[in-house]
């Protein structure tokens, strides 16, 4: 590949990084008492709408591929339906993941849910902008040889982290600090956005590191 | 209790809610009591050789006064102070499952000493009350005979007392107090709220009678009684007591008594802190004792004047006021220990950087990275007394860590597979008719396989490729069957120190209103244990399988667990005895069967065969005494246990041809959690000790120490024997027992001698009796447990070898 495509990388992963930021730090100049241990579930509302919104951004404006055949409206609006569809699909899915993990079944659902939501848009966001909504291209791309870009490369390694952050929070939960950020499940989403942001900023970099190692079947 | 709430609201007494500190068995709070120390504060090590109580202590000063000490009751108190009692008559503690009897063995002696008079001190420990928690737990109908029946006896103690002091003119006091509390479930020995809080009332004539409104009970230490006792019998204060007078047995002496006790007591802990704390001068408690005796020097100057008794009270109220923050403020320091670091974040720190160290193994297969980082980042998370009390989330969330591992390399397998049929949708893979023909696209797809895995993986995918489509939906579905199963199982019974006394499906079946649910959940488990065992045995063991089973519902109806059908109304409860030995020589049977197949097997011609059925009904029968000690509502544990071994050995670990380093290692893991699932954890209060005491006419202690050792280590016990059995009919490899062994034992003791290194590092943790001992303890348990399981694998491989 050539650096002008890690370059475009880096500054895509640096605006998703940004937009992460200032989820922290524009809802307390509109709300009062905004923080984002006191009012958790609004901050991850409006983080998740930032990181969906840069994602959308990012795809309709610096899109790498183009398919341009059957670009008709209803099409693009079934598409975009069905993007949505297995977006909540993704979402109950996480949220049965994190009950079969221990998570109460019948208390503290909206926090899950919400917890559910934010690691969707860190991993099936992307997914969806980049790839559509094609399960078969998904499978391709998370088996081990079947990248055929580096945009297909970050999208693998930052869904890796989010998930191992999210996994990596729980660690916290057991332990007898009583500190506010120990509760449900303040801890696991702020180890899955730490995982992305990492993510984020170590893909480029590992890339462009193992730009001559990495070859591309390409299509 | 009337008789005793008539006296705490009405009459003459004082009433307290006496804390006391972990562990909370019945030696160190008897110890507590007597001396007013703390276990970890003072060295501890003079009584690890000698029960004989080494400290100064109430009793001993009581006996060199020449009080005479008359006791009845547990003999701890016998072995604690031997030569301290004129008379003692000294009952075992450990028939857990007796509650009459001990008792009545102190009242009858009642009588007789109440009505004489050579006696200056008598000491009376019931331990019913304690037993009938441990049977039955505290919400239990038994509960409230026994305080009625206690509340008798203090009545009549009372009413004696009383008499004795119109002959004698010198008050009496009477002390009802306890060694410990009792926790939800019936146990004790952690430091639960409901453990840790005790009773402590003090009844004398020489109190003043309360007004009419009640009074809530103070919260105080239960280091505070001994200093009391002594001030109030006229001896010295133990050497090493951390506690303080209870003031509010003196209310009614005059100021200048008040004074002087306040003064003995602040002395004696401003000495200890001297010994103790090297920088006791800046200790506030001291500088508070120093004003404080300053001031009492000032007001005995103006008593000695008999200045105006206005300025007097004034001051001599401000000079109380002082004495009692300066005991509060010795008392504390004294209390407090050498600060902890907690090893949390240095253990944290190194996890992580192991795990970003995961990245460096990614040739390995996820797995295989998943059980060596569970595995070390458990062994480092020993070190945090945390984690320790809530082992059981670390193995539960490695455990479903697993499934979701499994489930990852299930679909891999799967849609690969599926992917290479291009436009085809996903379960309409026609069935391979025959081997031949499946020839062509295996090696197809072992030749796209090896493009897009490693080479390793080939096997397993051709393995997989074998299945039929149902077959192929079991293997798809099972890792989530697995997890709703340890989901379930973890509402079952909550345990570790945060979720103890919560309330969990195990409270709900255990409580009398609901016996009907509990009974069907019985019946139900028990025949779903038949039918997940029966299959691979032999017809007698079947027959005997089945009868023993029955036998187990007969033995928890005769019991009162459950109901049964046939008994009308409710009958006496009886120990059923009877019904127990029946199903132990229906155990022995089956063990026995196996056994002889076993043996048979070694010289016979048809020895594989044999093999496995004896091994099989090895298992079978261990599973059939499981089922006798387990509590009722555990028995969904047991049935989920047997489930998760038949789900995984048909549909995960043959179809995906896991290796035998990695069948051990998951066998491990799943025993593990089981332990936990059962409700065990790593206090002492959880042990079951009932189980010790099932189908025993009394107290023998070798039955009694095995059953308790197996019922608290079912899962552990009953996951070896199927790793011993699924390995064995597995036919694949000679080496694989041998090896598995080698895996077992290796992953079993790395974490053993890691704590014990940990341990010694530790021992001045301030949680060093609460958290790091229990555990010890279950560690040591529990490596026995595992020599016994590998001495097991190497006499099945014996078997084996010589065999062949």
């Amino acid at each position: 590949m050539k650096d002008p495509d890690i370059k475009r990388l880096l500054y895509a992963h640096l605006l998703c990084i940004f937009s992460v930021i200032l989820s922290t730090f524009i809802p307390s100049i509109f709300l009062e008492n905004f923080s984002i241990l006191e009012t958790h579930l609004t901050w991850l509302c409006v983080c998740s709408a930032f990181v969906t919104a840069v994602n959308l951004v990012l795809y309709l404006v610096v899109k790498p591929k183009t398919p341009s055949k059957r670009s008709s409206l209803s099409h693009k609006v079934a598409r975009f339906l069905k993007c949505c569809i297995y977006f909540l699909i993704s979402c109950f899915g996480f949220h049965v993941i994190f009950v079969l993990y221990g998570a109460p079944l019948i208390e503290l659902v909206l926090e899950t849910f919400l917890f559910a939501v934010i690691l969707s848009t860190f991993t099936t966001v992307p997914c969806l902008c980049l790839l559509g909504p094609n399960i078969r291209a998904w499978l391709r791309v998370f088996s081990r040889n079947g990248v055929t870009s580096i945009w297909e490369n970050s999208l693998q390694i930052t869904t890796i982290s989010s998930i191992v952050g999210a996994w990596l929070g729980a660690f916290p939960i057991p332990l007898d600090w009583e500190r506010p950020w120990q509760v449900w499940p303040i801890s696991c989403t702020l180890g899955a956005t730490f995982g992305y942001v990492a993510g984020l900023a170590i893909s480029p970099l590992w890339i462009y590191w193992n730009r001559k190692q990495l070859t591309y079947k390409n299509n | 209790m009337p008789y005793t709430t008539y006296l705490v609201e009405k009459g003459a007494s004082h009433s307290f809610v006496a804390e006391a500190k972990p562990p909370t068995v019945t030696m160190p709070r008897i110890k507590a009591l007597m001396t007013g120390s703390l276990p970890g504060f003072v060295d501890v090590v003079r009584n690890l050789n000698s029960p004989v109580l080494l400290e100064d202590n109430v009793l001993r000063q009581a006996a060199a006064a020449g009080k005479r000490i008359i006791f009845y009751g547990d003999e701890t108190w016998v072995r604690l102070f031997p030569k301290h009692f004129v008379e003692h008559d000294g009952t075992t503690s450990f028939f857990v499952s007796d509650y009459t009897e001990v008792d009545d063995n102190v009242t009858r002696h009642l009588e007789t000493v109440l009505k004489r008079d050579d006696w200056d001190v008598l000491i009376l420990h019931y331990l019913g009350l304690d037993h009938i928690g441990h049977l039955s737990g505290p919400h239990s109908p038994l509960v409230g005979h026994k305080l009625s029946e206690m509340d008798s006896v203090l009545m009549k103690i009372h009413l004696a007392l009383l008499s004795k002091e119109r002959a004698s003119l010198l008050p009496s006091l009477l002390v009802l107090c306890g060694d410990h509390g009792m926790s939800e479930t019936g146990s004790h020995g952690a430091s639960s709220m409901e453990e840790v809080s005790t009773p402590l009332v003090l009844i004398s004539s020489a109190f003043e009678r309360s007004p009419g409104n009640a009074r809530r009970p103070r919260h105080v230490q239960q280091t505070d009684l001994a200093a009391t006792l002594a001030i109030g019998l006229g001896l010295p204060i133990p050497q090493s007591s951390v506690g303080r007078l209870l003031f509010q047995v003196l209310e009614g002496r005059p100021m200048r008594d008040q004074l002087r006790f306040l003064h003995l007591n602040a002395v004696q802990l401003s000495r200890l802190l001297q010994e103790n704390v090297p920088l006791y001068e800046k200790d506030p408690g001291f500088e508070q004792f120093k004003i404080s005796e300053r001031l009492h020097g000032n007001w005995i100057k103006l008593y000695l004047e008999e200045n105006s008794s206005e300025v007097l009270l004034n001051l001599g109220t401000k000079v109380l006021r002082q004495y009692l923050d300066a005991l509060q403020s010795l008392s504390l320091s004294l209390s407090r220990q050498v600060a902890h670091y907690d090893t949390y974040s240095m253990a944290v720190g190194a996890a992580l950087v192991l795990e970003s160290l995961a990245a460096c193994l990614w040739p390995w297969s996820e797995l295989d990275v998943l059980i060596v980082m569970g595995t070390v980042g458990h062994v480092l998370s020993l070190g945090a007394s945390s984690f320790i009390e809530e082992e059981h989330q670390t193995w539960y969330f490695l455990v479903s860590t697993l499934c979701l591992a499994l489930c990852q390399d299930v679909c891999r397998k799967h849609f690969l597979g599926c992917s290479k049929e291009d436009g085809a949708p996903q379960g309409d893979r026609r069935e391979e008719p025959g081997p031949r023909e499946a020839d062509p696209a295996l090696r197809d797809g072992a030749v796209r396989c090896a493009m897009l895995e490693g080479t390793g993986v080939c096997g397993a995918a051709s393995a997989f490729e074998a299945l039929g489509s149902a077959e192929r939906q079991m293997v798809l579905a099972s890792p989530w069957a697995v997890l709703c199963c340890c989901r379930l199982l973890r509402a079952l019974n909550q345990t570790g120190v945060q979720g103890a006394h919560r309330p969990d499906l195990g409270h709900w079946l255990t409580s009398s209103d609901h016996k009907a649910a509990l009974s069907a959940l019985t019946a139900f488990s028990l025949l779903a244990v038949f039918l997940l065992v029966h299959r691979r045995c032999s017809p007698m063991s079947r027959v005997v399988l089945a009868l023993g089973l029955l036998g187990v519902y007969c033995y928890r109806a005769a019991i009162g667990n459950v109901m049964s059908p046939w008994q009308r109304g409710s009958k006496d409860v009886s120990k059923g005895i009877m019904e127990a030995r029946f199903v132990y020589v229906f155990v022995l049977g089956i063990l026995f069967t196996g056994t002889k197949d076993l043996l048979r097997s070694q010289v016979a011609a048809a020895g594989a065969k044999a093999r496995t059925v004896g091994l099989w009904e090895i298992h079978s029968g261990l599973v059939l005494l499981a089922a006798l000690l387990l509590r009722p509502h555990n028995l969904p544990v047991l049935v989920s246990s047997l489930l998760v071994q038949t789900l995984m050995a048909n549909f995960i670990w043959k179809p995906l041809s896991h290796d035998t380093a990695e069948v051990t290692v998951m066998h491990y893991w799943f025993g593990q959690a089981f332990f936990y699932f059962q409700g065990n954890s790593n206090n002492i209060a959880t042990v079951d000790i009932s189980a010790g005491f099932v189908g025993l006419e009394q107290y023998v202690e070798g039955p009694a120490v095995f059953l308790t050792a197996f019922a608290t280590y079912v899962g552990p016990v009953l996951w070896a024997s199927h790793l011993v059995n699924y390995l064995s009919s597995e036919a694949s490899s000679l080496p694989a027992l041998r090896h598995a062994c080698f895996c077992y034992a290796l992953v079993g003791s790395v974490p053993v001698s890691a704590y014990v290194v940990l341990v010694t590092s530790l021992r001045y943790h301030l949680f060093i009796w609460s958290v790091f001992s229990p555990k010890l303890l279950y560690e040591g348990m529990r490596a026995l447990v595992t020599a016994a399981v590998c001495s097991f694998f190497t006499a099945a491989d014996q078997a084996t070898l010589a065999r062949t």
